[in-house]
């Protein structure tokens, strides 16, 4: 698939935001005052910012909101409304923190739990479609759901929570990867059932049907990463999981570990995350001989 | 709305005998033609004389090799657009409501005025039957000629899909395979029409005629050509060269 820039950020960015919305509903941060503003802001500026880059790659962004129309089958409908609603109900304990109003912290819990939610309709958009076989398994929302809980951890400066978390995510991310490199082959699709002429005996293609690229090549059939895939592989789970793991557990809590250990983490979410797109096989790429599951 | 419906009355579609198709490319010039004039936004070109061109087709003509265990190779042509599944899954993905399955008689449409080009339908599809468009940022896809199939103003010959009308070889049928007499689901049942992908779980709609098998000449004309002994100059190569 395509790593499209704006899906990127977009769910690393709203992906890393509500995780950390998480820790400071849950009150697991402990800041009160103008830090609690502070970190309240970075936490919702997070999570807007990735929601409006997600807008960029629609072609009519001018309708997004009929995006919130179809929640009884569409989980990118879904997602809307759980983004939405969850930064509306967590407004109050946000207050609350900042001010001292003493908003209880159950409802704080409420809206952590509200954040995991919305982290799990955004990792169903693509765990659902069957057409991308490394991605529908239950290993992708487990995946971005401890990307969130890693990041939010690691910007909660909690050195428990962010190692813990670290190493869970980076026994998931290597369990992705592993399942999803025997996942084209396990479903079963190959150009004999494509075409339905694998019955007759083996397919190739002969003739492509156009000599330009068109849409469904430049959005689903990507091949340059897969060659350079090993070393990203090796490089995104160092940067996103063991250089930060390192910072967490050998430098004393305070902002700047924060601030070096989520500047290395980023990174390695995003060339996670452009591993996730860049590696991930479409069935249609079948059509046109692009052969898929290794 | 974007949930499926549990039941259509007809279930209007396409057989593709892939025996009878030549790859001619008839079917994908008159479909461009035809919807760049009809239902929604024409399909766009973009830089289509320049060095790198590129458009928006509903049908695309691949053509394949196939080689069965006993018999040579035989060249398929294979067109491939929307089959209008049962089980639609770029239908229920959608989240504005654009995309949905007609009741009356089972086509997928887009709903171009709703539709916020999000692509996550042609994510959805196996079959790679929707292509946005560059120039609208909406999604087109096969509507089954829906400005044609019930438009009483054009000569009743001309009410089927635009492909279908132009095959020169008669290789795509058009018709309801609710009715289980109906021409496309006769031909289905008797040629061994297939699902693609079934896998996939989308419940196709549209059913492709596998190519009839080839004969098989006993014995090749040219099979005495192949037992000559050479002689001479090429005799004496053939044997020293044996040796090497």
């Amino acid at each position: 698939m395509h790593p499209a820039p704006s899906v990127i950020l977009f769910t690393v960015l709203s992906g890393l935001g509500f995780g950390f919305l998480a820790f400071l509903a849950a009150g697991l941060v402990g800041a009160s005052g103008w830090a609690a503003f502070a970190l309240w802001f970075i936490g919702y500026g997070l999570a807007v910012v990735g929601l409006l880059a997600s807008a960029f790659h629609l072609g009519n962004p001018q309708r997004a909101l009929r995006a919130f129309s179809q929640w009884r089958s569409s989980w990118l409908s879904r997602e809307a409304w759980a983004s939405v609603a969850t930064l509306v109900f967590l407004a109050p304990m946000a207050l609350s923190d900042w001010l001292g109003l003493g908003w209880p912290r159950a409802w704080g819990l409420a809206g952590a739990v509200m954040c995991l939610a919305t982290v799990f309709t955004t990792s169903m958009i693509y765990a659902q479609l069957k057409t991308v076989p490394r991605w529908n398994h239950w290993g992708t929302p487990v995946m971005f759901q401890f990307f969130a809980l890693a990041g939010g951890a690691i910007l909660a400066g909690n050195r428990l929570w962010a190692a813990v978390m670290l190493v869970v995510l980076g026994a998931l991310l290597t369990a992705h990867w592993r399942i999803g490199d025997g996942r084209f082959a396990a479903v079963g699709a190959s150009i004999g059932s494509a075409t339905g002429l694998g019955t007759i005996g083996t397919v190739r293609v002969f003739e492509q049907p156009h000599t330009g690229p068109n849409y469904l090549m430049r959005e689903m059939i990507y091949i340059v990463a897969r060659k350079h895939a090993q070393k990203l592989r090796a490089i995104a789970f160092g940067l996103a999981v063991v250089a930060p793991l390192a910072v967490v557990l050998g430098l004393p809590p305070g902002p700047l570990t924060v601030v070096l250990a989520t500047a290395l983490h980023l990174p390695g979410a995003l060339a996670a995350r452009w591993l996730f797109f860049a590696e991930a096989e479409h069935v249609v790429g079948l059509y046109y001989g692009q052969r898929g599951g290794s | 709305m974007t949930c499926l419906p549990a039941k259509t009355d007809k279930k209007l579609g396409l057989v593709i005998d892939l025996d009878t198709c030549v790859g001619c490319q008839a079917c994908v010039t008159a479909c461009k033609g035809w919807n760049d004039q009809g239902y929604g936004a024409p399909l766009s070109d973009q830089d289509p004389y320049g060095a790198e061109p590129s458009g928006t087709f509903l049908n695309r003509v691949h053509s394949y090799e196939v080689t069965p265990a006993d018999t040579p190779p035989q060249i398929i042509n294979f067109p491939r657009s929307c089959l209008h599944c049962d089980n639609a899954p770029c239908v229920t993905v959608c989240p504005t409501g654009a995309s949905y399955k007609r009741t009356e008689d089972g086509i997928v449409l887009v709903n171009e005025d709703a539709c916020i080009g999000c692509g996550l339908c042609a994510w959805a599809c196996p079959y790679g039957a929707r292509e946005m468009d560059a120039a609208a940022g909406v999604m087109k896809k096969c509507t089954l000629c829906i400005d044609r199939i019930y438009n009483d103003t054009l000569p009743e010959a001309d009410r089927e899909p635009a492909c279908v009308r132009t095959c020169p070889t008669g290789a795509r049928h058009f018709g309801d395979f609710a009715d289980p007499e109906s021409n496309v689901s006769r031909l289905s049942r008797d040629r061994g029409g297939v699902a693609l992908m079934p896998e996939m779980g989308t419940a196709p709609v549209n059913r492709y005629l596998p190519p009839r098998r080839k004969d098989q000449a006993a014995n090749t004309p040219l099979a005495p050509l192949v037992d000559l002994a050479t002689t001479g100059l090429a005799g004496w190569l053939d044997r020293m060269l044996g040796k090497i």
